[in-house]
């Protein structure tokens, strides 16, 4: 497969979100509005490209039998820094999306490339499919708090265009199912051109 | 491929990975820890900012029981107390900051934490209308309970047991004032 092909293939072919229908915890709770989506992703992303280069790095190395707790411990520790520096640099982001952060370890994105992708593949090539995963899934999270955001409390990005509220139900749990389901019907559609 | 796996190898390797970790996770502690201090305290010193009038210095946080229960306070000498006080809200804990005069009027309120619901309690953190009545509010005159309940302040339309549990805490934060005054 081709640089660009690893990159592009996380958007569409193998959408995190949309076609592997992976990480639905954080992608569910931390979509009410465009900014926490957007940020969440990021974070997500952060954590796989560096556990993808490490985990690539050490994969030839690790005894087969041991590799899943090897993996978790790498994929905590990258969590972990991130946690503190986010604590350190921006408390307000660390704020809204607080617990999801620590559970991001558990994300089965993470887990997920490290074990598809990483231990078989070469340093850049992980690297690589990390950013292209997570583009897909900063992208996805950011579609979906866009369209929670403008029908929940009628703004985006934090800038409202209306006066009084939204359909409150889009930024509680019932509209993050039912935004996600449509927005995956649509994607599949236009996908499969 | 994965190596061959046996017990030394396993073990080796194991302890290895975690010894490296817990190594970068020591070191990113020693450069944050500084910087997460400073941002807490940054925070609280804003908080109380906004809920005291102009102080100068570090206040210190200190802690009074008062019937059975513990409250956090900051005292600033000339301007009045700042008050940390938490109740049961309709999602989880509501925790205020509320800052109270020396002549025992209150000044302005804070959310510090809370789990309301976005769009209708959450409203408490956002709605002028709402926070801005305790503005001034004398306690001594005017009772810290929702209208429904014989009180004096005006519920957030459709959030009545956020409304509630924000003039409770700001009650208990007077108790605390009260309490504080008598031992000084």
């Amino acid at each position: 497969m081709s640089k660009f092909g690893l990159i592009t293939k996380g958007l569409l072919k193998e959408n995190p979100t949309f076609v592997l229908v992976l990480g639905m915890c954080p992608t569910l709770a931390t979509t009410t509005s465009a900014m926490n989506g957007l940020e969440m992703g990021l974070a997500t992303m952060f954590v796989l490209i560096l556990s993808n280069i490490v985990i690539s790095l050490i994969a030839p190395v690790v005894p087969d039998k041991v590799h899943i707790p090897v993996y978790i411990v790498v994929i905590a520790t990258f969590v972990t820094v991130l946690q503190l520096l986010m604590q350190a640099f921006v408390p307000q982001v660390y704020e809204t999306l607080g617990l999801f952060i620590p559970l991001i370890v558990v994300n089965c994105i993470v887990l997920g490339r490290a074990e598809a992708f990483a231990c078989k593949n070469s340093v850049g090539d992980s690297a690589l499919d990390g950013i292209g995963i997570g583009l897909g899934f900063t992208l996805s999270l950011t579609v979906i708090g866009i369209v929670r955001e403008i029908l929940g409390s009628g703004s985006l990005f934090g800038w409202k265009f209306i006066s009084g509220d939204g359909i409150l139900a889009f930024v509680m749990a019932p509209g993050a199912f039912l935004v996600l389901g449509y927005l995956m019907v649509l994607f599949n559609k236009l996908a499969k051109r | 491929m994965a190596a061959k796996s046996n017990l030394k190898n396993m073990a080796l390797s194991l302890t290895l990975v975690c010894l490296v970790c817990s190594a970068v996770l020591g070191c990113v502690y020693a450069v944050t820890s500084g910087p997460i201090k400073d941002a807490e305290i940054a925070k609280t010193n804003a908080s109380i900012a906004r809920v005291l009038p102009a102080f100068e210095g570090q206040p210190s946080a200190e802690t009074v029981e008062v019937d059975g229960n513990m409250f956090n306070y900051y005292r600033v000498p000339g301007a009045g107390y700042a008050v940390i006080s938490t109740v049961g809200g309709f999602g989880g804990p509501l925790s205020l900051m509320v800052g109270i005069g020396e002549d025992g009027i209150i000044c302005n309120t804070v959310v510090l934490s809370h789990s309301e619901t976005p769009g209708l309690g959450a409203k408490c953190q956002t709605e002028a209308s709402f926070i801005d009545q305790f503005k001034g509010w004398d306690p001594a005159a005017k009772r810290l309970a929702v209208t429904k309940d014989g009180g004096d302040v005006d519920a957030i339309t459709a959030s009545t047991i956020t409304s509630r549990a924000y003039s409770a805490a700001i009650a208990n934060a007077y108790n605390v004032y009260l309490k504080l005054r008598e031992n000084e």
